[in-house]
Order: C-alpha cells, then structure tokens, then sequence
C-alpha cells in the first residue's frame, strides 16, 4: 500500500507538529508513507471566497504531486472535503477524478481502510472533541444531530483506544466554532462570538485540551483561548494518537 | 424589509454583537427550538424517509410546475375562487389594492405572509389610504414596533417580553411595566377581536396549494388566519407559485414535516382548507411569481423554490443565532434567505452568500433537503464572476492563487513570513486585522513541516 501524505499549507507552515505526528502514527501502524515534496495548498481558501476560478494552477499542482498513490490521507477534514468536492482540471479531469476517490482525512482513514481497533498510546487528560463540520457533514466521519440516524464518531472511537484518556460531554455537540475561511475575517464579530462559545462549551464542562481531526478549527479557538489567557489547550487528533506518556 | 441603513450582514451584525447578553439570549432561545424540532424528529424513525418523499414531490412539481399550476387554476375556478396572476411584487400590490378599492374598503386584516413582506404589501396600502392590521400576533408586535419581522416563523424573536409590553403599553394601553406574556397576549386577543369583527377584507398567505382540487391550506397556531378569513366578505389569499402540491394526500407528508421542523409541535394548531366560497362572499387567489422563474432557470439554485417556510435552517444556522434576522436587511433572513435573495437583486445581497461558514447544517435539518450550503458555495462563484466582489479582495486572491500554484514561491514565501501570515484568508484584509480583534494569532514555528521532512530524509540518508 501506498500512501501519501498530504499536508494543507497552514499546518506545514503552523502546525508541523501535527503532520509529524500523523506521519509517525501511520509508520507506526506499518503504512509505507511519501510525502510529495512540491505540495502547497488544496485551493480552498480561493474557492470558498468565489474565486474557484483561480484554483486551477493549485489543482493541477495538486494531481501532478498526488497521482499514482492507493491512498492519500490528510489531517484535516476541511482540506480532504475540498479535494473530495472540488478538484477539477479540464485538461486532465480522469486523473482528478481518481484522486477524489483516494483521499482520505486520517481518522476515517484508521478506523475504515487500516481497520485500527487498539492503539499504544497514553493521554491522561480531559479532553473536549470539537466536531468540525466538514469532517462531520461534509465526510461524515461522526453523525451529526440534524438527522435521524445512529449516532457513531470516528475520531471519538480511537481516542477511546487512548490510555487515561477522558472525553468530556459537551452541551452543543456540533455546532459550527465560526472559522469559516474567510468567514473569520469578513464577519469577523459573529466568527469570534462563534469561537468563544464554542470554547466555553469545553472550559464549562472541564476539558483541559480541545482536539479536533481539523486544524483550521483549532487554529481558531487556539487563537481566543491564547487571548483570552486560558490554560485548556489545543492539540490535534493526531498528536494524542500518536502520544505515549507515563505521566 | 429593503435596507434602510444601507449597510451590510457583517456591519449589522457587528453592531447586533455590540450587546453580548442579547446575542447570548438570541442564540439561547433559538437553539432551544431547534432541540424541540430535534425532539419532535427523533420521534419518527420514518423521518429521513418522509424528508426524501417530501423532496421528491416538490422536485416534481418544479419540474411540472405549468400542468400544476393550470389544474389548479382550473379546480379553483370552478370552486368558484377568482384566480389573478401577478408577475411581480408590483403587479400583486396593484391587483389586491384593485379588489379593495372596487369594494370601497379601506381597512384590513391580514395573517401572516411573508410573501407580502417580500413584495412590501403593508406600505404600498398605507401610500395608498388602506389601513392594515397583522393579526399574528408577533406580526403584529413588529408592525407595532415599525420594525420588519425578523424570522420568518417566529417574526419577533428578537424582541424580550419586556420590550412587547413597552409597546402594549404606548399602543394598545396595557399596564405600565407589564410583562407578563399571558397578560399581554390577552391584551392582543381583545385588540384583535375587535379587529376581526369590522374588517370587511382579510388577507392570507397560503401554505400548500393542492392542484387536484384547487383549495389551499393555511397553518397557524393562533387561529387568526381563520378569524379573519370567515368574517370578511372577502378573502384574498397571496401565494407564490412554488406552493403548489400535487395532490392532497401529500399534505400527509408536508403538514408531518412543517411544525415539527418549525417549533417541535407534532402539527400546527390550525391547517385551515379554503376551497369555497360562502354564499355572497368572495375568495381571491393572486399567485405571484416575482423573480420565481428567474430563479427556476438557474439550474443551481431552483432546488432553493421547494422553500416550505418552516424557519428551521434559520433556527439551526450559528450565523443567524448570533447575528439577527434583521442583520440580513431583507424579508426572508437567515440561510433560505441568503439564496433567495441575490436572485432578486445580486448587487445589493452580494454580501448575503458569504454571511455563512458553509457548516451544512441548515441543508441537512431542511425537511425538503435543500442543498443550502452548496447552493451558498455556487453563489459566491456567482457573485465574484459578476464583478459583485471587492476589488481588494480579488487582488489578493490573484497573489494568493499565484503564489499557492508555485512550490518555488511557496516555500520561499513561507519561509519570508510564514506565508499564511501574508496571504492566508484571515489575514487578507491585513490593514485592519480583524482577526486580532479577538484572537491572538498563531505562533510561527522555527521551521514548517516540509523544512523538518528534508532535513530527516537526509538524515536517513
Ligand atoms: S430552506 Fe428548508 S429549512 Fe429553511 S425554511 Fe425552507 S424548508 Fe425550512
């Protein structure tokens, strides 16, 4: 199996933590993993202001990187459902069409295609999970509270494999935290509104960190949390998944 | 309700946001019924199935939408019922002041129709001599505040009971002070009645539009569309044309699926047919179309006409909890709204498209599953390729996407400032910083996660 390891260009330039420790967990987990040295950026932040249009050097940036792999799997959700959506490229539309279907975020790609059912991992926190709602609506990696159906969560699934580790019980489930691309900027009061009730939501049920299987989302509450001094902190799924402590 | 203010979603919504304990209240008030729809849905393990059916029938009836709407003239008119058509908001204002003015009326009560706040009905009679009374009770709060409503189920959501009596009180004469809901509505209910008793025309808006028989079905949980309609002699209902179902028995669907998803009720309390008329009465239908066929031609966004007005995607929508129905400046607010309106007038709801984070919800709590957040997506393409987008917005864009497309300059940007920082979506408008105003930015790393991959490849090596 091979795979390639896809990381969105806010993480690469921000998080690299996160994208270290998805690729360590997906070796640890015996995957043979590439990372295509030329990858930028999934066209997201364009399409989602309207300007799809430009997207087309991004996309075809973005086939060339990634043609030719089993699977391509990406620690956001967000990134993962662009691709899934959006990816076109007149001159080569087969080949984008065939990376639609490979590309997976990372906790549907363990728990659906690796089939992951332990983990050696320890975390002994309490932790909040904030479903993003690309990873939930768009990927449906967990049920959302709209419809009328059973409930299941890919990302809380794992993190119960995670020693010590204990999920707090949030009163929204999934409501939106207002990132929103763009969002968060144009709109810029709703979005922050948005942010801090979602982060109080953990605080008032005693998370210690926020996760989420979306940076994006994190990167927001991380940005109110510093601001508003908090000591709760962010940490991606795939950071805690990959963690192994004695603490 | 046309923007007064002339300022957009994000400037209205700033200000609404100026009074967190009130946003807090909004948002509180209106996810608490969005859980009794949850409650109410949950109930029927047939729900997502019913959801379907209901989709698939407005699906036929927009692809047939001629056939229906002439047998429905056709059954109406031999009902007796006078059938207008009305192209515009225009063309119906003229066609219901016609009626009125042949009869020599000058007051009249109306239930609520957001159909005539889209075509802004109650002005166009005021200019022209005809009093109007909401009888709907929070209709007729918001009419007494001046304001337009801000939800198109729940029209004074955003106004605390103490508020409502402040405006009892200076107009309908209750109590200084007076809070109490079951006082005031008792208050309203006296007021109405006596509404009811001397109007000689009453207006309706009409839920569902059965084709096969040419009645229409009106839902409220007041009565008051039914109070207003027996007593007058005559009945003018305002219907777009989307209304239309095919056959009665697929009211069973829409009426299952209506309250629930509106207020968590199992039905409403009143689903009123209208089918006769009374001996020596009259009953009116204008059926309007007002930018509907614009609409039904634009292959992406007709889905938006199978509309059942149950406000839902408005209770569901984080943006519109915490940022006010009147924050969207136009009658139908919230995330049905944001599609239906640019198709009126693109310039002016340039704004409303992007007042979303495109989350889905609203598409997946809609009982006739329309494709909302997509069809916000499919907008904002829309609006930019019209020339409807800042111009500093697209320059940066073009930066943006130049840079994005070059792993040169990516990685040399990146290492320059952290491209994100530069170009990335929350710091396009980096003169003012919005993002900053409540956040701290992220902090940048020593070295991005490609830095760290080529330096363990050559370690390995
Ligand atoms: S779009 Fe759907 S959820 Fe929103 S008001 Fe219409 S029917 Fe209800």
């Amino acid at each position: 199996m091979k795979v390639a390891l896809f990381v969105p260009c806010y993480v690469d330039q921000f998080y690299p933590k996160a994208a270290i420790a998805t690729l360590e967990l997906l070796e640890k987990l015996g995957v043979e993993v590439h990372y295509p040295k030329n990858q930028t950026c999934c066209g997201q932040p364009m399409a989602n202001s309207g300007y799809e249009h430009l997207t087309t050097g991004c996309n075809n940036l973005f086939i060339d990187n990634f043609i030719g792999y089993d699977y391509i799997v990406c620690p956001s959700g967000s990134c993962t459902l662009h691709i899934k959506e959006h990816l076109h490229s007149p001159e080569q539309e087969e080949k984008a069409v065939d990376i639609r279907k490979r590309v997976y975020e990372l906790t549907e790609f363990l728990v659906d295609v690796l089939k992951v059912d332990n983990l050696k991992a320890r975390f002994p926190y309490k932790v909040g999970l904030h479903n993003s709602c690309h990873g939930l609506r768009g990927l449906r990696i967990s049920q959302m509270s709209e419809l009328v159906a059973p409930a299941f969560s890919k990302p809380a699934q794992l993190l119960d494999m995670v020693e010590g580790l204990e999920l707090v019980p949030l009163s929204r489930n999934d409501d939106c935290c207002g990132f929103g691309g763009t969002f968060c900027v144009v709109e810029e009061a709703v979005s922050s509104k948005m942010g801090i009730d979602r982060v109080d939501d953990h605080i008032e049920h005693g998370a210690q960190y926020i996760t989420s299987a979306d940076l994006s989302c994190l990167m927001h509450l991380e940005g109110i949390l510093r601001r508003q001094k908090s000591d709760v902190k962010v940490i991606h799924v795939a950071e805690i998944l990959n963690h192994y402590s004695n603490e | 309700m046309s923007n007064v203010t002339g300022k957009s979603h994000p400037e209205l919504a700033a200000d609404f946001n100026k009074d967190e304990p009130r946003v807090d209240w909004h948002d509180e008030t209106l996810w608490w019924v969005r859980a009794k729809r949850d409650i109410a849905a949950h109930k029927l393990p047939e729900w997502e199935l019913l959801r379907e059916t209901a989709s698939q029938i407005k699906h036929n009836v927009l692809s047939n939408l001629y056939t229906y709407l002439q047998q429905f003239e056709a059954n109406a008119q031999k009902n007796g019922v006078v059938v207008h058509w009305a192209a515009d908001a225009a063309e119906h204002n003229q066609i219901v002041h016609k009626l009125l003015s042949d009869k020599g009326i000058n007051r009249m009560v109306k239930s609520k129709s957001m159909l005539t706040e889209e075509c802004h009905l109650n002005e166009y009679l005021k200019e022209h001599g005809i009093d109007v009374i909401d009888s709907d009770l929070g209709e007729r709060i918001v009419q007494l505040a001046g304001e337009p409503p801000s939800h198109i189920v729940l029209p004074c959501i955003h106004k605390k009971k103490e508020e409502i009596g402040d405006i009892f009180h200076e107009h309908l004469g209750s109590a200084k002070g007076e809070s109490d809901p079951k006082i005031l509505t008792e208050t309203a209910r006296q007021h109405l009645r006596e509404v009811f008793l001397t109007r000689r025309a009453a207006l309706t808006g009409v839920n569902f539009a059965v084709a096969e028989t040419g009645e229409f079905v009106i839902c409220t949980n007041e009565g008051n569309a039914d109070m207003g309609a027996h007593l007058a002699e005559i009945h003018i209902a305002s219907m777009g044309f989307e209304k239309i179902i095919p056959e009665r028995k697929h009211l069973g669907v829409f009426l299952r699926l209506l309250t629930r998803s509106a207020t968590g009720q199992p039905i409403t309390t009143y689903s009123s047919h209208f089918k006769k008329p009374q001996e020596g009465r009259e009953i009116h239908i204008v059926i309007v179309d007002n930018g509907r066929s614009i609409q039904l031609g634009r292959e992406d966004f007709r889905n938006s006409l199978k509309c059942i007005r149950c406000g839902a995607c408005m209770n569901t929508c984080p943006v519109y909890r915490k940022s006010g129905g009147h924050s969207y400046h136009t009658a139908i607010a919230g995330p049905i709204g944001s599609i239906l309106a640019p198709n009126l007038d693109m310039k002016k709801y340039a704004d409303l498209p992007f007042a979303s984070t495109l989350c889905g919800s609203c598409s997946n709590v809609c009982p006739v599953k329309i494709n909302i957040h997509e069809q916000l997506y499919a907008w904002r393409q829309v609006i930019v390729k019209e020339g409807y987008s800042p111009a500093s917005k697209t320059a940066a864009m073009k930066a943006m996407a130049f840079t994005l497309s070059s792993p040169v300059l990516y990685r040399s940007a990146g290492k320059m400032g952290r491209v994100v920082f530069k170009y990335a979506p929350f710091a396009v408008n980096n003169k003012l910083n919005p993002w900053y105003k409540h956040r701290e930015m992220p902090k940048a790393p020593e070295q991005s996660f490609g830095e760290w991959y080529s330096k363990r490849k050559e370690g390995q090596n």
